[in-house]
């Protein structure tokens, strides 16, 4: 690696450093735009003890859920966590915990976290089982509670395409919480479909600048698809 | 009779005005779509960052990259936009989005709403539902009006864990159409064949029924 090539050579390499206990936060909304191969590698390492922040934690043998399968996943901060057996198991034994967070407060957390703000009010969650114990103050009559802000010791995001640079873009709706996941983590990790040299992606059309990304990776993507609809005629 | 899914998904859809931006909740707000009144343009808003969604895609067109709120595969319609979840939030949450339709469990005389959580039994979350409800000025609630035991689901005080407080001003159920002003439930208009008297009886908050109650025609 030298100057502002991000281009790692292996998993091993893009996820050198993770440890048991630590935090990290993944881009994703179900299986849509998930890193599969960095989450991959975090089985193949067998970390335990984590905390992740994702918006889900996967289904039973996809995306997230594979972690639950050793028990690597201590504490899972995310907004739906519905679609999940083996998540419901451990929960209800105690050996997960879960702390559910509204889905834009989540998006905002992660935000915030990477643009360097510590904490931000919100009218969500005022009045209800999120708000509780939380500071809370009216602003111009709308009450509001006071949300922390999210950083991590690792961010595994996955984009479209990638230059060496680390400048990203996504594709469609596989956007999701993964440009804000990519700034909060103190080591961010980006897995993408293509590497391609730098000059060749359109700088304004960058949803994510390379210093946000401090490994990048070329993966493989199965794209498994949670709900698959269809209409023939074309009509929902 | 009561209204049926279609039906209440339908005269929520009267509400719609051309050029709004509006988010569709899972389940029966999610049929609004199919009722869009003629020579009204609406936009749809999913919340995992998509404005302008469209209709279920073929299998030929069918892309993992793209999907709604449901995590069901979508289309976007031409003139639409892809985002963050950040951004998709602060459209919501700044108030930039002209409706939101949402299903619930209660609905009390204040406005609360609980739509996420039953005691007991196991919690999946909130998603995107606090959200939702927290900042927008236009929301639609749609449930029945009272649950299969019989039991009214609007309430004087929300017994579940709320969803949002003081939010929630109009009401659409499979018996009525109903407004929240001022600490009472005011019904609007009637389903065909429902009498103000079975509302009443199946409204436990506070109920006003003015003199100029209309009932719902259906073509």
């Amino acid at each position: 690696m030298a100057g502002f090539d991000k281009v790692v050579p292996d998993y091993a390499a893009a996820m050198a450093g993770l440890e048991d206990g630590m935090s990290v936060i993944a881009g994703g909304f179900g299986l849509c735009g998930i890193p599969e191969g960095l989450i991959a590698q975090i089985k193949r390492m067998g970390t335990t003890g984590l905390t992740v922040y994702s918006n889900n934690c996967g289904v039973d043998g996809f995306g997230l859920g594979i972690l639950l399968e050793d028990r690597q996943v201590k504490k899972m901060v995310s907004s739906y966590v519905g679609e999940n057996k083996l998540f419901e198991q451990q929960l209800l034994a105690g050996e997960l915990e879960v702390e559910l967070t509204p889905q834009g407060t989540l998006a905002e957390k992660m935000r915030a976290g990477g643009a360097g703000i510590p904490a931000f009010f919100t009218a969500t969650g005022y009045g209800t089982p999120v708000g509780e114990g939380k500071e809370s103050r009216c602003f111009n009559g709308v009450n509001c509670i006071l949300e922390d802000a999210i950083t991590a010791d690792f961010s595994i995001v996955k984009a479209w395409k990638a230059d060496r640079y680390g400048n990203a873009i996504y594709r469609h709706t596989a956007q999701n919480f993964n440009p804000m996941a990519a700034t909060a983590g103190k080591i961010t990790v980006m897995e993408v479909e293509e590497i391609v040299e730098p000059g060749e992606l359109d700088p304004t059309g960058i949803h994510t600048p390379g210093i946000y990304v401090d490994r990048l990776i070329q993966g493989t993507f199965e794209k498994r698809i949670e709900q698959r609809t269809i209409s023939a005629s074309g009509g929902a | 009779m009561s209204l049926s899914r279609e039906q209440m998904a339908s005269r929520v859809a009267r509400e719609l005005k051309d050029g709004y931006y509006v988010n569709l909740g899972i389940g029966i707000p999610t049929l609004v779509a199919n009722y869009i009144p003629q020579g009204v343009e609406v936009m749809l808003q999913s919340e995992n960052g998509l404005l302008g969604m469209g209709p279920f895609p073929t299998e030929e067109t069918i892309d993992a990259d793209m999907i709604n709120a449901g995590k069901q595969t979508v289309t976007a319609i031409t003139g639409a936009s892809i985002f963050s979840s950040a951004e998709s939030f602060a459209m919501i949450r700044g108030g930039h989005v002209d409706l939101t339709v949402l299903g619930a469990f209660e609905v009390d005389v204040n406005g609360d709403i609980a739509s996420w959580m039953i005691p007991g039994k196991l919690i999946k979350g909130m998603g995107g539902a606090m959200d939702l409800v927290a900042s927008a000025e236009n929301i639609i609630v749609i449930m029945t009006h009272a649950d299969k035991h019989g039991n009214s689901k609007l309430l004087e005080k929300c017994t579940l864990p709320l969803t949002g407080a003081g939010c929630i001003k109009q009401i659409m159920t499979d018996l009525a159409w109903l407004t929240v002003e001022d600490g009472a439930f005011v019904l609007r208009e009637t389903a065909p064949g429902i009498s103000i008297d079975e509302i009443r009886a199946k409204t436990a908050g506070k109920l006003i029924v003015p003199d100029d109650v209309r009932e719902m025609t259906f073509s």
